[in-house]
């Protein structure tokens, strides 16, 4: 994960570059005794902006995009059937939101969304599953190439997303056959989504 | 240190979209699939299982699936135990495989088929067992049998190199050879609109009854182009039903020889390990009416 990977080495040359500045002996950690990693504040050390999110929506800003419900990546199914199965927009959110629950906690790809505005992403998720499934909702996010490429995802971490929402769907006991319909409009995007 | 002030390292500090404050301690994730060998990534019973020759596919047939449950980067072993009880005859087969970065596939196996009381009447004698070795491999060319648009398929070309262990017998009954080469080419796709996986394949060969009776015949000695296919519904997500048929060559004069089929139940109850059980007919053997009956087989898969 070369995101992780460069943050890493990020840190390490944060490290470096604190420890030179305190002690040229290059002893001292940049951190306070008692005080984490985790603590340390990045923004400040690296001397940037902290992003400051929305107020009403909670998100981060992100760079200008046009809006379109092409970015959806499939075409909505036709017909009240699919969202009604689903729950309608109510059981559509729970299904995204745990969906994300269950992703960011999967050992297999929750690193993936380490760096993830996860506000943003549970509404973006929402909006393109209840788009597709035509129960009402316009997608207002990115295209899924442009929204997966820096992420460097790998054909096993697709795979485990699929698993992880099936069991999502499962535990809203959506029927087996309507979960494959649903991931027959979501496969043809791996190309998009798988970058290496 | 100054080297590791990278503008990558700019850039991701700030850039708003890739870096938050509410996730702490993420420098110390590591996500653990990421460069293991044995990754076993592949979706449930995407692997296919074993066919009586070793490859993988629905049983009987060959699908252009890759053993094992690797993705693209990793490698996948799978091993399988079948037996087949016929009216008069009892095939028992096992064999290995490995499945390499889902492109490559190399597989072993080894068919024992029991005569029981039909060697007797063969003048073989009783429980007299034809052997065969089958190495295999199989190349994936292109596409996917999941994802990528539904109209194309997983595709895969494949070689299977039979080696029968009773070339004295195979002779008398008019064979050429005692071993030889099938070659196929497989389409297979799982049409998840409809739940139904589709599975055909082109094998160009010239085995009497698999090769147990050897290859080529008086009758024709040439390898002819033969089909199998496969149609598969995913009732739930570990357990596919369907069935399968397969042409076969007539080669030899003593015995007719006709197609096969099965109807399969495959159970996956967990990642390595699937079930399958089937009702299977691969028409008259060795003069011997019509030859019918069970298959239960045992795949173990990582």
């Amino acid at each position: 994960m070369a995101l992780v990977r460069i943050s890493r080495l990020c840190a390490i040359a944060a490290l470096a570059l604190a420890g030179f500045a305190a002690n040229p002996g290059f002893a001292e950690p940049p951190t306070a005794p008692g005080q984490t990693q985790a603590d340390v504040d990045w923004f400040k050390e690296f001397g940037v902006d902290k992003p400051k999110r929305d107020p009403v929506t909670g998100e981060l800003p992100v760079a200008p995009y046009t809006h379109t419900d092409a970015n959806a990546g499939a075409a909505p199914f036709e017909g009240a059937g699919m969202a009604r199965a689903f729950g309608g927009q109510d059981g559509i959110h729970q299904i995204a939101d745990r969906l994300v629950d269950i992703a960011i906690v999967d050992p297999r790809i929750k690193g993936v969304f380490a760096a993830s505005d996860l506000v943003r992403l549970r509404r973006t998720l929402y909006e393109q599953f209840c788009y597709i499934l035509d129960a009402g909702c316009h997608y207002s996010g990115r295209d899924m190439a442009e929204s997966h490429k820096q992420l460097g995802i790998m054909n096993g971490e697709m795979n485990a997303l699929v698993e992880d929402l099936q069991r999502a769907m499962r535990e809203r006991h959506i029927a087996f056959a309507t979960q494959n319909r649903f991931l027959a409009k979501l496969a043809p995007m791996k190309k998009d989504v798988v970058r290496r | 240190m100054a080297f590791a002030w990278t503008p990558a390292c700019a850039q991701q500090a700030s850039s708003p979209t890739e870096v938050t404050a509410d996730a702490p301690g993420t420098l110390d994730n590591t996500p653990p699939s990421r460069g293991k060998l044995f990754n076993d990534d592949k979706l449930l019973l995407t692997n296919g299982v074993a066919t009586v020759e070793g490859s993988s596919g629905g049983g009987l047939s060959s699908w252009a699936v890759i053993p094992g449950m690797e993705t693209d980067h990793g490698i996948g072993i799978s091993a399988f135990v079948t037996g087949l009880s016929l009216r008069d005859f009892r095939l028992e087969a096992h064999g290995v495989s490995i499945g390499i970065k889902d492109r490559l596939a190399l597989s072993y196996a080894r068919e024992n088929f029991n005569t029981l009381s039909a060697g007797t009447a063969l003048g073989l004698g009783h429980g007299y067992t034809f052997r065969q070795d089958i190495i295999g491999t199989k190349l994936r060319l292109f596409g996917d049998a999941v994802y990528g648009p539904a109209w194309l398929p997983e595709v895969s070309i494949g070689a299977e190199f039979k080696h029968n262990l009773n070339a004295a017998v195979a002779r008398f009954v008019g064979a050429k050879q005692s071993a030889g080469t099938d070659f196929t080419a497989s389409a297979t796709k799982l049409m998840l609109g409809q739940s139904v996986l589709i599975a055909t394949t082109f094998r160009l060969t010239n085995a009497n009854q698999f090769g147990l009776l050897g290859f080529g015949g008086d009758r024709r000695s040439a390898r002819s182009a033969e089909f199998e296919g496969a149609l598969g519904y995913q009732i739930t997500r570990t357990l596919v039903v369907g069935g399968e048929v397969r042409t076969r060559p007539d080669n030899l004069g003593f015995a007719r020889e006709t197609g096969a089929h099965d109807v399969f139940v495959a159970w996956s109850p967990r990642k390595h390990v699937t079930f399958t059980g089937a009702f299977v007919d691969i028409g008259p053997v060795a003069t011997f009416r019509p030859q019918r009956g069970a298959y239960l087989s045992l795949q173990i898969t990582t």
